[in-house]
């Protein structure tokens, strides 16, 4: 199968055709360095993206919340859902943990700001 | 009236750190004066991640960058004063300030540092026929209701403009559960990052429309959906290209402009092309002992370089409070602008007077492949950089070592060349 991307590491933007089997990259062109080539590389086989969004809080106000590590991109919207779901009371401080192990990822969810 | 040393007009990233450096460089009496309830500036809603990985080594986002500035601005004990929105500087550098603590107030300043920031392109500036109805509103606007107030304008979303804060907020509105039928840009190409087209559109499907613009708007009360057109290389309307998109809200991305309406009425030479004050090496305007920094002086798009200038015009600040507050004693060089390069800051230097490496930060016209940035006085060559890449939406930056500058006599030049 056949994919393309584009490479995201640079202002080039390079369009890469990525040659793909069984979840397997078997040859990348269109590229013009390496890193084009680890970027498809990643894309294919494991995806990830860091969420940002707001919890609303109990007392009303949003708290703008991130994943600390980056989670699978196939989970953004079930762990975008568990993540509105929390319950939040103010006041919270930046980096502060508001969920462990979010949906099984592995990955926490902490405040990134100081609100209330 | 009471007097400070430097009064520092905004509590952004730029007023934060023209702040910082100020004190770090031994200056005590400093005030910073912000419209708003808290630091921050833009940055409070600007959630997503991104910024910082120049400055902190690591990606951060928009409040978190913020806090870490507030948290140093704090540390230092440097006075601030929020909900006082500035209201008018004068030539002599008193400066007018509203607060419902204490009024209409004149205080006094010995340098002033502007630090404003930019707005958004209004929607009435916008070139699309019929209504106003509820339902349309500046990408900006809509990010602050939804990540600042929690509250989502609508749920079917046209965005018109495909700049970084339009892309962002397609994203944004997705995860907030709006469907978002489409971007919409007017040019060929879109003026934001690749990053935030493949993150914030490709990886939700949501179609970049090209070559595209809104042609009609309807919807007399309330916004019932928008006609989409394809355009031709004069911009102009194909006719039968026409779409219609049902939709309760859309959303403008058309662009940020430097607020400088103070700076104006204060006598600052605004440059035309920049939308902000035109200074000299050390980010002075042409008024002695005002300086400008952040998106007031020209529209950023990486934080990281906001702060880095911004201490800049701190520093310069403190230099001319300890001059004595007296103009610089040399004539100044002019930097001209030349091929493919759309403007610079600074726009002329003082050679006599270096206080160290000088940037030269600048945009080009358009897409260059394979080319390089020559800086020249003269005849002689001062800079020469290969790129394989430069492109408009990237903000460039050149340091000319001090050494090289200080006998310099004749005008700069900044060109792109083909190689
Ligand atoms: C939507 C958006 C997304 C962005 N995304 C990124 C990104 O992903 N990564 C990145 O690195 N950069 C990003 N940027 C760029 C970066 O955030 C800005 O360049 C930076 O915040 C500009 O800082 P500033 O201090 O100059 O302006 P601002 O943050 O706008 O601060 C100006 C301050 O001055 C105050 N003020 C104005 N007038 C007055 C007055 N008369 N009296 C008192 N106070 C006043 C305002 O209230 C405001 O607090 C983004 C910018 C925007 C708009
Ligand atoms: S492949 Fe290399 S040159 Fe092309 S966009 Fe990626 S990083 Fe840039």
């Amino acid at each position: 199968m056949t994919k393309i991307l584009t490479c995201i590491n640079c202002p080039m933007g390079c369009e890469l055709t990525v040659e793909v089997e069984n979840g397997k990259v078997l040859s990348v062109s269109g590229n013009t360095c390496k890193r084009g080539e680890l970027y498809a590389e990643s894309e294919i086989t494991a995806p990830t993206r860091t969420i940002t969004t707001t919890v609303i809080s109990e007392q009303g106000r949003p708290v703008p919340v991130k994943t600390a590590q980056p989670i699978p991109k196939d989970k953004i919207f079930e762990c975008t859902a568990a993540i509105k779901a929390l319950k939040v009371s103010l006041p919270v401080k930046v980096g502060q943990v508001l969920a462990d192990d979010l949906l099984g990822t592995g990955s926490q969810v902490t405040a990134t700001k100081s609100v209330g | 009236m009471r007097e400070f040393d430097l009064v520092i007009v905004g509590g952004g990233p730029a007023g934060m750190a023209a702040a910082v450096a100020a004190r770090t460089k031994g200056l005590e009496n400093i005030l910073i004066l912000e419209r708003d309830s808290e630091l921050g500036g833009i940055l409070n809603q600007c959630i997503h991640n991104g910024f910082g990985l120049h400055t902190f080594k690591e990606e951060l986002t928009g409040p978190e960058y913020a806090e870490r500035y507030a948290e140093q601005v704090e540390a230092m004990e440097i006075p601030v004063e929020t909900d006082t929105m500035v209201l008018d500087i004068s030539k002599d550098k008193t400066v007018t300030i509203l607060s419902r603590k204490r009024g209409v107030e004149q205080i006094q300043a010995k340098a002033v540092i502007l630090a404003m920031g930019c707005r958004e392109r209004p929607r009435g500036a916008l070139n699309i026929p019929g209504y106003r109805p509820q339902g349309v509103y500046t990408a900006g606007t809509a990010q602050k209701l939804v990540n600042c107030e929690g509250y989502v304008p609508g749920k079917e979303v046209v965005i018109l403009g495909s700049g970084d804060i339009g892309l962002i907020m397609a994203r944004r509105m997705t995860l907030e559960g709006a469907k978002v039928r489409a971007v919409v840009e007017l040019m060929p190409y879109s003026s934001g990052l690749k990053r935030n087209i493949v993150q914030c559109l490709d990886d939700y499907g949501i179609p970049l429309m090209l070559s595209h613009t809104v042609v009609d708007i309807k919807g007399k009360e309330k916004l019932e959906g928008v006609t989409v057109a394809a355009v031709d290389s004069t911009n102009t309307p194909i006719e039968g290209s026409e779409e219609y998109f049902p939709c309760d809200t859309l959303l403008l991305s058309c662009g940020l402009i430097p607020e400088n309406e103070l700076s104006r009425s204060c006598g600052v030479d605004i440059d035309p092309r920049t939308n902000g004050p035109l200074v000299d090496e050390g980010l002075e305007t042409s008024i002695d002992g005002v300086f400008a920094c952040g998106n007031v002086l020209h529209v950023h798009d990486l934080v990281d370089f906001v702060s880095e200038e911004s201490a800049r015009a701190g520093e310069s600040a403190v230099d001319y409070i300890r001059r004595g507050c007296t103009p610089d004693s040399t004539a100044a060089i002019k930097v001209i602008p030349q091929n493919g390069v759309r403007y610079t800051v600074p726009s002329q230097i003082h050679t006599a007077d270096l206080l160290g490496d000088v940037h030269i930060r600048f945009r080009v016209t358009g897409v260059f492949k394979d080319c390089a940035i020559v800086i020249k006085a003269g005849d002689t060559e001062l800079v020469r950089r290969k790129n394989r890449i430069l492109v408009p939406s990237e903000m460039l930056d050149i340091i000319i070592k001090e050494e090289k500058l200080a006998a310099v006599t004749e005008d700069i030049t900044v060109a792109i060349e083909e190689v």
